[in-house]
């Protein structure tokens, strides 16, 4: 007997996605409506997840191909959570560049559904369906600023390169399958046959692939073009929701099946972790547009997240859970920022038109202070706890050279973090930004800076919940 | 439940900084806010002279102190004092309110965010000095560098982005390591609670390393000789009041560390070490004491001449002896007094003449004699005159390194005839001579919050020059605990 309702959020999901498309289809400016709807959707799948999946132990359905456990309950819930940050702060933005259509909620809660399929997925096939669902939905966001150049640029970009590294992707899982006779993982488990050197082919070909989607260096060069490009409501979505959910597959494809072989992808993550945070914070120096040296920034996030994965212990694994959550807290302050940074109908995004910010709006710029800091990782913000419970788990495995370099790359990144709140504080002022803003965008950049700020308060809250996660 | 007096001292600079948020200011009539800064920082002063009453000499035990949970399994939230930190602390709250007391025309723009900055700083130094958790103590450490960096980017001179940067990043870089080496420490002895690794020591054979990575941290903090740069580049740009903060409070926190840390948790280490911090501190010494001679920057000379004397303290630090440990605190509690008084007075003749340049005065005496008399006896203190608290500092210090290494000591002592050199004939071109910028006639003397606060440095800097015993008083049993059990881990870990 089946327990259909512990897949009931994503049928629920699935359903209501239709059923928007059709009421967006035979009702006529039903824009407002779809996002409305969309919202509630995502609440109520949030509170039936919290409700249903939380509190189950592991549990698999569908002959073993979904997996319903506590990582992949508490993931779905942060990546909903998003999901519906990122759509409400974003109707303020759409409206001014004339793109505020009933796709835009749709897209986003069919990329979702990709999501959380991928975080429950416990099988090659249906980990790859989820991901081109929602890679196919995230190209389309990416364009979504169709009468620009530079966003159809993005998407096209995207589509490529995505479509390149599933095909990568595509070829390891069909080695492993080969190899061991069958896609799902706990099968996999079992039959290993660790001699099987071709078998470490497949694991690279699925990192490569992965890597890919959660941009961590060398498979990033995608990620600064798209960022840029793309309108920056779906910036937003880019760096915060789909890394959500690739974390998660790494983390489930590398601990489940693969967890013996250890030796074999640990000195890769090592190197994709290493290079990423170095990388992110020195090539974040030169850049003078924001979306782009938050792409940047978030390459270097990215890698130390990749150091909690690296390190094969449930300490590790938490550790990235709370990194990425606290990323993506931190991120969405910084969004609603951006997102305020507008002047009769226009936005702004370059470096320097944060000049002297703090002079006209000095909350504003408080909140950006505190942001940055935090993710800079300078305590007592809740950026420095994220990095310290990184390598917290590196250094239990001894792994000096890794939390050194990943220390140091803290510091470069620190300068230009740095930049920017001299940018904001010291230097001359510029015209002043308008003052209206939606009160959810207020409001989300008010509670994000607030818990960036009192999170040293109750630090052990999120690793109390955090520390039930245990895929060991 | 007892009363958490150490909890309150660290929170109530900050409450008051949360008040002032919300205070109204506007550039005419700034004085509200000075008054509920100034208000929150002199409770909190004669807070900390209850502390200081209720403090118990007799014993070298942690006291006032407050355990609580704060990441289960993990961390503490563990707060205390001794002898050797209760100074620190009443330093901090004594400079505080003379600083916001100071500000009056140089700082014109945001005084508001002004005061809020240094009074989170006030709240974060002083975690510094009570932590018992090294988790905490970095915590406070670095978070310290935030309002700092503000000071000096948005008050600071002509190239404060310059050195806000350099301020900033090489002390991150320094404290890096060190938090590697507290994590570290954590999965080596399980537990980061500095009073019960004091009682269950580290292993040997990663106390060299350890030691190291907190060295490379307290070494850029202190400054010591080769990465003191920044200070003087910080000191020169920072406003008046955030060099007296730089130069009273934050430099202790390394030689602080030094003693808590180095010292107290890595004994084997440390007598290893010791010849190459004696070697820097000598440097650190003659050397920066020739470069403050050249100088023509009043307020870079002060800067140089503090690496010079940080360069004693971390020489005493580490002659592990009774007098020279002693020393070393009664001369940071000094040249925080000092430094913090000599900032202040070339404060007040730029804020009359907005130079800093030593060649725009000369023969100010009869203009202002109330200054130049005031100012003659903090340059005699920081050379260390008996009869003020700068020689009863050098003095034991001197005296701990005779008793340690003879040869040091000579050297060292040829560092005090140098830092008299360069102070006195800074003080002789800038109070005597001949009055050659006919400008300095239009100069005012000192109004009465200027000699109030000047005073104030002054007479304790007398005070204990003559009677340093309720100093001495104070730390004596601490250090003669430190030393004790210093040498039984040496022993023990010889046989």
């Amino acid at each position: 007997m089946m327990n259909l309702e512990l897949v009931f959020p994503e049928i629920f999901l699935s359903l209501s996605i239709m059923f928007l498309l059709l009421l967006g289809v035979f009702k006529k400016k039903s824009s407002k409506l779809v996002l409305n709807i969309s919202l509630i959707v995502l609440l109520i799948i949030a509170v039936i997840t919290f409700n249903e999946t939380m509190g189950v132990s592991k549990t698999t359905l569908f002959s073993g191909s979904i997996i319903i456990d506590y990582l992949s309950s508490f993931m779905k819930i942060v990546t909903l959570i998003s999901a519906f940050s990122v759509l409400v702060i974003s109707t303020n933005y759409l409206k001014s560049f004339k793109i505020f259509k009933i796709e835009y909620p749709i897209l986003i809660l069919s990329s979702v559904l990709g999501m959380m399929i991928m975080i429950s997925s416990n099988d090659l096939i249906v980990f790859y369906m989820g991901l081109e669902l929602q890679s196919l939905a995230l190209y389309v966001l990416a364009t979504f600023n169709r009468d620009q150049i530079k966003s159809s640029e993005a998407g096209l970009k995207y589509f490529v390169l995505s479509a390149l590294s599933s095909g990568l992707l595509l070829y390891g899982c069909s080695l492993i399958y080969g190899f061991t006779g069958s896609t799902n993982f706990d099968i996999i488990a079992d039959q290993l046959n660790s001699s099987e050197y071709a078998l470490t082919f497949g694991i690279v070909f699925i990192l490569v692939g992965l890597a890919f989607k959660i941009s961590a260096v060398p498979f990033h060069m995608w990620a600064p073009d798209v960022y840029e490009g793309s309108p920056t409501s779906v910036t937003l979505f880019f760096t915060m929701v789909p890394k959500i959910a690739a974390l998660t597959v790494f983390i489930r494809f590398l601990y489940v099946p693969f967890l013996n072989q250890i030796d074999q992808w640990q000195t890769i993550l090592i190197f994709l972790s290493i290079a990423s945070m170095l990388f992110g914070a020195i090539a974040a120096i030169g850049q003078r547009n924001l979306k782009r040296l938050i792409a940047y920034s978030s390459i270097g996030h990215v890698g130390y997240a990749l150091a909690g994965v690296a390190t094969g212990t449930n300490d590790g694994i938490q550790s990235s859970v709370i990194y990425i959550t606290i990323y993506i807290l931190m991120n969405l302050g910084f969004f609603s920022c951006l997102l305020m940074m507008r002047r009769n109908n226009e936005y702004y995004e370059e470096l320097d038109d944060l000049s002297g910010l703090s002079k006209n709006h000095p909350l504003l710029s408080i909140s950006m202070l505190i942001i940055l800091f935090s993710l800079a990782g300078i305590p007592p913000m809740a950026g420095f706890f994220a990095k310290f419970y990184i390598f917290k788990s590196v250094l239990e495995q001894s792994m000096y050279f890794l939390a050194i370099v990943g220390l140091l790359s803290t510091v470069i990144a620190a300068f230009y973090y740095l930049r920017i709140i001299k940018i904001i504080y010291f230097d001359k002022e510029k015209e002043s930004y308008d003052k209206d803003h939606s009160l959810w965008l207020k409001f989300s950049l008010v509670s994000s800076t607030i818990l960036i700020l009192v999170y040293f308060i109750f630090p052990s809250r999120l690793i109390e919940i955090v520390s039930k996660i245990n895929i060991i | 439940m007892n009363f958490p007096i150490l909890s309150s001292l660290i929170l109530l600079p900050s409450i008051g900084a949360f008040f002032l948020f919300f205070t109204k200011s506007n550039e005419e009539n700034n004085n509200t806010v000075k008054y509920v800064a100034l208000f929150t920082s002199l409770v909190n002063f004669f807070l900390s002279i209850y502390l200081w009453v209720l403090f118990d000499r007799s014993t070298s035990e942690f006291q006032f102190v407050e355990n609580r949970i704060w990441i289960k399994d993990f961390i503490n939230y563990k707060v205390g004092v001794d002898g050797i930190s209760i100074l620190f602390i009443i330093l901090t709250t004594f400079i505080t309110p003379l600083c916001i007391i100071s500000i009056n025309s140089s700082i014109k723009v945001r005084l508001r965010e002004f005061l809020i900055a240094v009074l989170i700083m006030e709240s974060f130094m002083l975690g510094v000095f009570c932590a018992l958790d090294l988790v905490i103590f970095y915590l406070f450490f670095e978070a310290g560098l935030i309002p700092m960096f503000l000071i000096i980017g948005i008050w600071g001179g002509e190239r404060r982005v310059y050195s806000a940067f350099k301020f900033f990043l090489y002390t991150l870089l320094g404290s890096v390591l060190m938090l590697v080496a507290i994590i570290s420490i954590y999965w080596i002895s399980g537990t980061t609670d500095v009073v019960k690794l004091y009682e269950l020591g580290i292993n040997p054979k990663y106390q060299n390393l350890l030691w190291l990575a907190f060295f490379s941290s307290f070494a850029v903090k202190t400054p010591m000789w080769p990465v003191h740069t920044w200070l003087p580049d910080a000191h020169v740009e920072a406003p008046t009041a955030g060099s007296v903060l730089l130069a009273a409070i934050l430099l202790k926190m390394a030689g602080y560390g030094f003693i808590r840390f180095s010292l107290g948790l890595f004994p084997i280490a440390s007598e290893i070490f010791t010849p190459l911090i004696y070697v820097l501190s000598v440097i650190a010494i003659i050397f920066t004491s020739l470069i403050a001679l050249m100088q023509e920057d009043m307020k870079k000379l002060i800067a140089y001449s503090s690496v010079a004397h940080m360069g004693f303290v971390t020489l005493g630090v580490f002659t592990i002896q009774q007098q020279g440990i002693e020393g070393s605190i009664i001369q940071m509690i000094s040249h925080g007094l000092v430094s913090a008084a000599l900032f202040l007075c070339v404060g007040v003749v730029y804020d009359r003449m907005h130079s800093r340049l030593i060649s725009t005065y000369g023969g100010i005496v009869t203009i202002i004699p109330k200054y130049s008399v005031l100012f003659m006896i903090f340059a005699l203190a920081s050379l260390g005159l008996p009869g003020t608290s700068g020689f009863i500092g050098e003095f034991l210090i001197l005296m701990g390194a005779f008793k340690d290494n003879f040869l040091v000591a000579v050297i060292a002592s040829i560092g005090v005839i140098l830092g008299a050199a360069y102070i006195l004939w800074m003080y002789k071109r800038v109070v005597f001579g001949n009055l050659v910028n006919t400008d300095l006639k239009k100069m005012v003397d000192l109004n009465k919050s200027e000699i109030f606060i000047l005073l104030s440095l002054a007479i304790p800097i007398l005070f204990f020059g003559f009677y340093p015993e309720p100093l001495i008083n104070t730390i004596e049993v601490s250090i003669e605990n430190l030393i004790t059990t210093y040498n039984e881990k040496l022993v023990i870990n010889k046989l």
